[in-house]
């Protein structure tokens, strides 16, 4: 593995593009951007990833359906090979095709020029509705879509009417304060297991009132960075992230119905509806469909390949971000362009993801 | 606010200007290789602040009068950790260039060297490190004496173990702490009226309890 936080320098920031070594975090361009009027296109759950990271795993955020991915705002990058050599490549060349989404896997990125968008400040005005049941969340989520910028949806997973709450926003005006300082979890203590998950979802759900309010970025996009090392709350066995993306409502139905008859529970369990911007990454895990991320203690094997199979069996994919053990012939069924990319690796970089996927 | 910072391209030295560039001071860089400042300078300018460089060996003392004039804070962050240069970089060339910049700087001025934990007492896997740094320890009291009745303040900064790319060799343990942390504490103790800084604090306190160990116990240690 190869650590970027040396590559931690700003490059320049200019009419809304930002240039920046691959070490930096969304994070910090949010510092920098935020107070000068402009916004990363896109931002998934943490502001603690790099923006090689960013690139490698083409991630996704709450406002796919209109931004699609972040590999689509990005317009130059480097990437260092190991044979020493340095290429710059920009949409439309292969090679960045192949990094986009290629998981590190084609050379160091060494620097990116990112497109950001303007936005009025830091606030963002939200809208919470509580929902009860699939058809009603189908019914929130185009209707959600069609009229803002970022939605996503909580599911409490274990609840087998299938509860949860949706959640949707646009960029507004106004000041709003930062966020005060965060809590930490001083040790690993496990604290998550099916009855405080099924407690704390409860209570989550009854405790929130829905409806609008502008507020600070932060908390919307990044609610657990409030919480420093919340990972520690499973236990020292650690728990791994499930996502996976299905075309069809009728798969994300016996997805979610498998994981409440399972009572694979986790509290952290979202639920969006991917649009179908394009994004030029080869292996790029968005697709149209919805996607489900629910996180699991480490030890429930078997949670795991039955989800993949439900998953697969749908003609849906597995995120490889997050993945700790998919099938090779998953992927290779998911990932239809996985030849072409190949042509493009670095005989230097491997990972134990690639190893058992395609080696 | 008008800093000067020698050896700007430290990973320590970086943390603390990006904290000042960010609140809009004016940065004056100077460090020895030219692509690495030209980085460190494009990355402070983008962040806010008002940055220029010039590219000079510290040995050479040549151009620091005219430098030292326009500056109201100095930071001395250029050190090596081992090498044939130990005591000439930390310690000969410091001491030589702050003979002149203190005579130099008007009243109200500061001067912040970085020195070190290892300053405070002598051990087996760092003499020459230590003992670079423990004389510039000596030396900056000196200075902060004799500056004392002009006006000019001198900062002693000394972190513990940091996490860059000079300690990259070592084996990491809690102990370290990061770059970024103690450059807000550099910063923090510019602003503020100590005169002599550990970084993080607690280090004031583990290097208390080395000092108060007896010689003929230490000298069997092997820490």
């Amino acid at each position: 593995m190869l650590k970027t936080g040396g590559l931690d320098r700003f490059i320049s920031f200019q009419d809304g593009i930002v240039r920046c070594e691959a070490g930096i975090t969304l994070g910090e361009i949010l510092e920098l951007a935020v107070p000068r009027g402009y916004f990363l296109p896109v931002v998934p759950g943490t502001k603690h990833v790099s923006v090689g990271g960013a690139i490698a795993n083409d991630i996704h955020g709450k406002n796919h359906h209109r931004a699609g991915t972040f590999g689509r705002h990005v317009r130059r990058l480097e990437l260092l090979r190991s044979d020493g050599s340095r290429a710059e490549v920009s949409p439309g060349d292969e090679l960045f095709n192949a990094t986009v989404g290629g998981l590190g896997l084609t050379g160091l990125i060494t620097w990116a020029e990112i497109a950001l968008r303007p936005v009025p400040g830091a606030a963002v005005q939200t809208d919470a509705l509580k929902f009860t049941g699939l058809d009603e969340f189908f019914a929130i989520s185009d209707e959600s879509d069609a009229l803002c910028e970022y939605t996503v949806a909580w599911l409490d997973v274990l609840s087998r009417e299938h509860r949860g709450i949706f959640y949707r926003g646009d960029h507004a005006a106004g000041a709003v304060r930062a966020p005060r300082a965060r809590v930490s979890v001083p040790v690993d203590v496990k604290l998550v297991n099916g009855l405080t998950v099924r407690a704390f979802n409860a209570a989550y759900y009854l405790a929130q009132r829905g409806g609008k309010r502008v507020g600070h970025y932060d908390p919307f996009f990044f609610p657990l960075d409030a919480v420093d090392r919340w990972n520690r709350l499973y236990g020292k066995g650690g728990f791994l992230q499930f996502q996976c993306v299905v075309p069809a409502r009728e798969g994300l139905r016996e997805l979610l119905d498998e994981i409440a008859r399972l009572g694979a529970g986790s509290p952290l369990t979202v639920l969006k509806k991917f649009g179908d911007v394009p994004s030029p990454g080869m292996l790029s895990f968005p697709r149209p469909g919805f996607t489900v991320a629910i996180d699991l203690p480490s030890s429930e094997i078997q949670t795991f390949a039955r989800l993949e199979s439900i998953a697969a069996g749908a003609g849906g994919a597995l995120y490889p971000a997050k993945d700790a053990r998919m099938s090779a012939a998953t992927f290779v069924k998911s990932y239809p362009r996985l030849d072409e990319f190949k042509r493009f690796l670095d005989p230097a970089f491997s990972s134990s993801f690639w190893r058992r996927v395609a080696g | 606010m008008k800093v000067l910072v020698l050896g700007a391209t430290s990973a320590i030295a970086q943390a603390a200007a990006r904290i000042w560039a960010t609140r809009g001071d004016e940065l004056l860089l100077v460090a020895r290789s030219a692509e690495k400042l030209q980085a460190v300078a494009d990355d402070l300018r983008t962040r806010g602040g008002k940055v220029e460089t010039m590219v000079h060996d510290l040995n050479d003392r040549s151009s620091y009068s005219t430098l030292a004039r326009l500056a109201d804070v100095v930071l001395l962050a250029h050190g090596v950790l081992n090498g044939p240069d130990v005591l000439q970089t930390n310690l000969v060339g410091p001491v030589e260039l702050l003979e002149l910049i203190g005579e130099i700087l008007p009243p109200g001025a500061c001067i912040a060297a970085i020195s070190s934990v290892s300053g405070d007492r002598g051990r087996a896997k760092n003499a020459l490190y230590g003992a670079s740094k423990a004389g510039l320890d000596a030396y900056l009291s000196a200075l902060r004496q004799r500056l004392f009745h002009k006006g000019v303040r001198v900062v002693t900064l000394k972190p513990g173990f940091v996490d860059t790319p000079m300690t990259a060799q070592m084996q990491k343990s809690p102990l370290f702490s990061s770059p970024a942390s103690v450059g807000r504490g550099i910063v923090r103790a510019i602003d503020g009226r100590r005169d002599v800084v550990y970084l993080p604090w607690y280090w004031r306190f583990i290097m208390l309890i080395v000092r108060m160990i007896p010689e003929p116990l230490f000298k069997r240690m092997s820490f």
